[in-house]
């Protein structure tokens, strides 16, 4: 090469250019204690506060060096998403790559720029090392390696669901959300990182984790099997369910929480039905108990407990006054949520387990109390909340003031209404949203215009719909006007109601959180309607249980008084659902759950104490 | 007069004996044994004895998440552990069709050519210092920790980056870098000229070096010798120019050969790649600047990522030659096989077995140290 003169065969003053490095700073030089890099991968410090214990960090360290560590004097929120749990970490094992930090979905854990520790002198033995946001042993160390965008291996972003627009899904009350597609769902699957968190906060706690990974594997049958581990209602849930497990979620802390509800659909609908029922009814033995059970309402509640107790052999015969199984699920949420079909692929399951369906039978008119407490071991009471409650402002007698869930059930039973052109809502829940779009849909088919105002007490960031429900809602033109509260309802000289008269609210509870709304009386606004609608709490229906039967069972503050296994004060009678818990399907499912567990255990200490 | 029963025995020559080098010597790199036949102070025969470094690192990858390879990989060449990291996210990036941001791409050329300049600065400080010259030695090792100290400032790690992932790299070059990079640069390109008068050009080495370890280019090519040694050969082959990857093709740099195919030709070729190196990087530094944008594209969440089924085979130049990853994947969460073609796997078994033989036993270590071999690739 040219720049090297390696042939050049030196010179005898070669020696001396060794002078020069006398002039010069010698090339090692000792030691000096410097501060690492900005970006070094030292220990690891922890923010305790933005931790929830998810343990994504144990699973993703490939050197398993990670253990998570129960801290008791730390919160711990199965709803909330929050564990009282902190990685630990083993620094004989650690290679420092950082993974941890990058995967963490919180980002609470970092790497810190000090690389030098020495170990207590009770932990002589030990690497092992609790990291906290103090650092370890309460040393202070700067942070080094932190999660940036750069680095961020959480794919916060879910996979869009197809829906239609406003202006089409208007038009009818089919369904307008279209369902994940396999390609979909498969990404959307595989932004899970098994923390489950959802599995804590479910009330019937669904596998979710082991479902999400059977779709992510493409194993849909596995999926099924997961979801019928704890849920008959695999359909309905997989459609309106209100997901405790996304709130939950602890990919939903930095970003878009994981859409299990439409991943459970997804698995739902891509096994065909007949199939779907030969796996749910897989685990059901040839067991016959010889006992029998009667429930009263075919909800979700009484038909989760139906279903879990035919499973276990027992004879299950279910009652429902109405003409379809399904309750508030049917006769509640409208079609364009929820279509009846999907109801009755659910329904024929729970029928295929075994148990019996006789519908338009009421109890107290067509079967007694007292027959039912005759023929069968035990009963259940599973009638949930059919009626409306009222505001009880002045005008809402008259009879164009209607309730919510009334109207729900006369349009799910195809009953001829009469559709004002324009109505009021009151109440800010998610029943409220149900009525006012179907009204609007509604009045778009008579009068091919809709005009729905909804008003409700609590602010816009305090409504209590859901908030994708709120959304939709908005998109479908009905103008919702939160803060107000209903003054009147007026009604005119010919005895026809022509709107209602709302009242700014200051505030909607008291300094101890009770209910006691404030109202601003100078601030007061008209709002012309052919109708009032109240959707503002549903009531039960408890006359069914005759008066004698009200007599002897306890009550507390008007409802049914139940111990942990949602039995009442009648050893035969048991009530579960709506009635006494709220305050949807999911929390519904779970009280079916219990109450067949309670029912399983006392039918069985019958047969021992018999035999 | 003899006894009647005498017989004469019939023995090999009492000045043949065999003797072991290694595996802790310090004229071998690393952990890695050589059993050598001696006639005096000549080797007539060889045998290289691998295994004491192995970790099993082809059979740990079966069971470990894409990912998590990327911590694994660059211990398998502790000197130069850049070239391990890009290459497998090569590979994992053509089986995924991930498509590699521009400015990542620069960034791992910067990482490729610091670590090449780390791993030969290393290279000739140990061949020195088997020829008894040690101050080039703790020159070497004193200069790389320069560079070293950019690592850390680049990827969080010194010696092992663990800075590369599939898609991109892990992390945007901090402020400032580039300019301290530079300085550093400045800072080499003076020494070069210490380093020739010390070793390069000095007879002592020369003279010890020359027609030392000596393989025509038709034995390397037959061996299976890539990097400087083939290239001490007079082959101009080097895969950054012969089979361009990441933006190699958008660079400027010479492929320096030597003729004499020994161990000082070897040694020469690795000091003029000093200066290549030096070159790249600064087309580097003043590239980077211009390039806006991510540093890596979007994978899926890594404890869920299903690479598609497929193979496939990615190579890269590294310090010692060509090194190559085999990936397969079945489809899964895990790779079904890896297997890493370590440049020194050939350099440090047959080529050492045969360049040892009729060379002088101070000789077998320079041998070995010339041919930059590295155990851990040969017990990968």
């Amino acid at each position: 090469m040219e720049d090297i003169p390696y042939k050049y065969k030196g010179s005898i003053l070669n020696p001396l250019k060794t002078l020069g490095f006398f002039a010069r700073k010698p090339v090692t030089v000792p030691l000096e204690p410097r501060e690492a890099a900005v970006n070094y991968r030292g220990f690891h410090v922890n923010d305790w506060e933005l931790c929830i214990g998810c343990s994504t960090c144990q699973k993703v360290c490939d050197n398993a060096a990670i253990t998570m560590v129960r801290i008791p004097g730390l919160p711990e929120d199965p709803v909330k998403g929050i564990r009282n749990e902190r990685p630990a970490i083993d620094y004989g094992r650690c290679c420092w790559c950082g993974l941890c930090v990058d995967i963490c979905p919180t980002s609470s854990i970092s790497l810190t720029r000090e690389y030098v520790h020495t170990c207590r002198e009770d932990e002589l033995d030990s690497y092992f090392i609790l990291p906290d946001p103090n650092g370890m042993h309460g040393e202070y160390y700067p942070k080094g390696w932190a999660k940036t965008d750069d680095a961020d291996l959480v794919d916060l972003d879910r996979q869009s669901m197809p829906e239609q627009g406003p202006e089409e899904r208007l038009q009818s009350f089919g369904e307008f959300v279209g369902g994940y597609d396999t390609q979909q769902a498969i990404v959307e699957a595989s932004r899970c990182v098994q923390c489950g968190m959802c599995h804590d906060s479910c009330p019937a706690n669904m596998h979710a984790p082991e479902y999400i990974r059977a779709i992510w594997e493409q194993d849909l049958e596995e999926a099924v099997r997961q979801i019928y581990r704890t849920n008959p209602f695999a359909h309905v849930c997989g459609r309106i369910c209100t997901r405790r497990c996304e709130a939950a979620c602890s990919i939903g802390v930095r970003g878009e929480p994981v859409a299990i509800r439409w991943l459970k659909r997804y698995a739902m609908d891509s096994v065909g039905h007949e199939r779907v029922r030969e796996i749910a009814t897989e685990n059901r033995g040839d067991y016959l108990s010889g006992h029998k059970v009667a429930v009263i309402g075919a909800g979700p509640a009484g038909l989760t407990a139906a279903c879990d107790l035919a499973r276990n052999g027992h004879q299950v015969t279910v009652f429902e006054a109405l003409p379809e199984p399904g309750g508030m699920m049917r006769y509640g949420i409208p079609s364009y949520r929820l279509p009846y079909n999907r109801i009755d692929d659910d329904v024929d399951v729970i029928r295929a387990m075994g148990v019996e369906i006789h519908c338009n039978t009421r109890i107290g008119e067509d079967v007694s109390m007292a027959e039912l407490q005759q023929d069968y071991d035990a009963v259940l009471l599973a009638l949930g909340l059919p009626f409306g409650r009222s505001t009880r402002i002045p005008g809402s007698e008259h009879k164009d003031v209607r309730s919510a869930v009334d109207l729900l059930r006369r349009i799910s039973l195809d009953e001829e209404l009469e559709i004002p052109k324009a109505a009021v809502v009151i109440g800010g829940g998610n029943t409220a949203m149900d009525i006012a779009r179907s009204m609007a849909r509604l009045q778009i088919d008579r009068h091919g215009k809709a005009d729905i105002t909804v008003t409700a007490l609590e602010d816009a960031d305090h409504l209590l719909a859901d908030p994708d429900e709120i959304r939709e809602t908005g998109e479908e033109g009905i103008t919702i006007l939160p803060g107000r509260g209903p003054k009147q309802c007026e009604v005119n000289a010919a005895g026809d109601l022509v709107g209602l008269t709302t009242v700014g609210v200051i505030s909607v509870f008291d300094s101890e959180g009770r209910f006691a709304p404030q109202y601003d009386e100078s601030d007061i606004q008209r709002h012309e309607a052919g109708m009032v609608i109240e959707a503002i709490g549903q009531l039960a229906d408890t006359e069914l249980l005759g008066e004698e039967l009200t007599e002897q069972l306890e009550w507390n503050r008007g409802r049914l008084q139940i111990d942990a296994g949602c039995r009442t004060s009648e050893d035969w009678l048991w009530a579960a659902g709506d009635l006494v818990n709220g305050p949807d399907v999911i929390h519904a499912v779970a009280d079916g759950h219990r109450v067949a567990t309670s029912i399983d255990n006392y039918l069985s200490q019958q047969v021992e104490a018999t035999s | 007069m003899r006894p009647e029963n005498y017989q004469a025995i019939n023995q090999p020559p009492s000045n043949e004996f065999e003797l072991n080098f290694g595996p802790n010597h310090p004229g071998i790199e690393g952990n890695y044994a050589f059993k050598v036949k001696l006639n005096g102070d000549e080797v007539v025969a060889a045998k290289a004895d691998a295994g004491y470094l192995h970790r099993g690192f082809e059979k740990l990858m079966e069971g470990r998440l894409w990912i998590q390879n990327l911590a694994l990989v660059p211990r398998i060449c502790v000197p130069d552990p850049a070239p391990m990291e890009v290459c497998y996210s090569l590979a994992v990036e053509e089986i995924c069709g991930l498509e590699v941001p521009e400015r990542a791409k620069w960034i791992r050329v910067m990482q490729l050519e610091m670590s090449r300049l780390a791993a030969h600065l290393f290279a000739f400080g140990g061949h020195a210092a088997t020829t008894g010259m040690y101050t080039p030695m703790f020159w070497g090792v004193a200069d790389r920790d320069l560079i070293l100290d950019r690592f850390e400032e680049l990827t969080g790690g010194r010696v092992y980056s663990i800075y590369n992932i599939p898609g991109g790299v892990r992390r945007d070059v901090p402020e400032g870098f580039l300019e301290r990079m530079s300085k550093l640069l400045d800072y080499l390109e003076s020494r070069l000229p210490d380093y020739d008068s010390l070793f390069f050009t000095n007879q002592v080495f020369i003279r010890r070096a020359r027609d030392v370890g000596t393989m025509s280019q038709e034995q390397a090519l037959k061996w299976g010798v890539t990097g400087p040694p083939l290239r001490a050969t007079g082959l101009e082959f080097d895969v950054r120019r012969d089979d361009p990857y990441l933006v190699y093709d958008q660079i400027d740099f010479d492929i320096p050969t030597e003729p004499g195919g020994d161990a000082l030709s070897r040694n020469l070729v690795r000091r003029a790649e000093l200066k290549q190196s030096i070159r790249i990087l600064r087309q580097v530094i003043e590239r980077l600047p211009s390039l806006k944008g991510p540093v890596r594209c979007p994978i899926p969440n890594p404890l869920a990522w299903n690479v598609p089924a497929g193979e496939s085979y990615a190579r890269v130049e590294s310090s010692k030659g060509e090194l190559g990853y085999y990936v397969v994947s079945t489809g899964g969460d895990k790779p079904y096989r890896v297997h890493v073609r370590g440049p020194s796997s050939m350099h440090a078994v047959q080529v050492l077995e045969k360049l040892a033989v009729g060379a002088r036993l101070e000789d077998v270590a320079q041998i070995m140290f010339s041919l930059d071999a590295c155990p851990p690739e040969v017990d990968r």
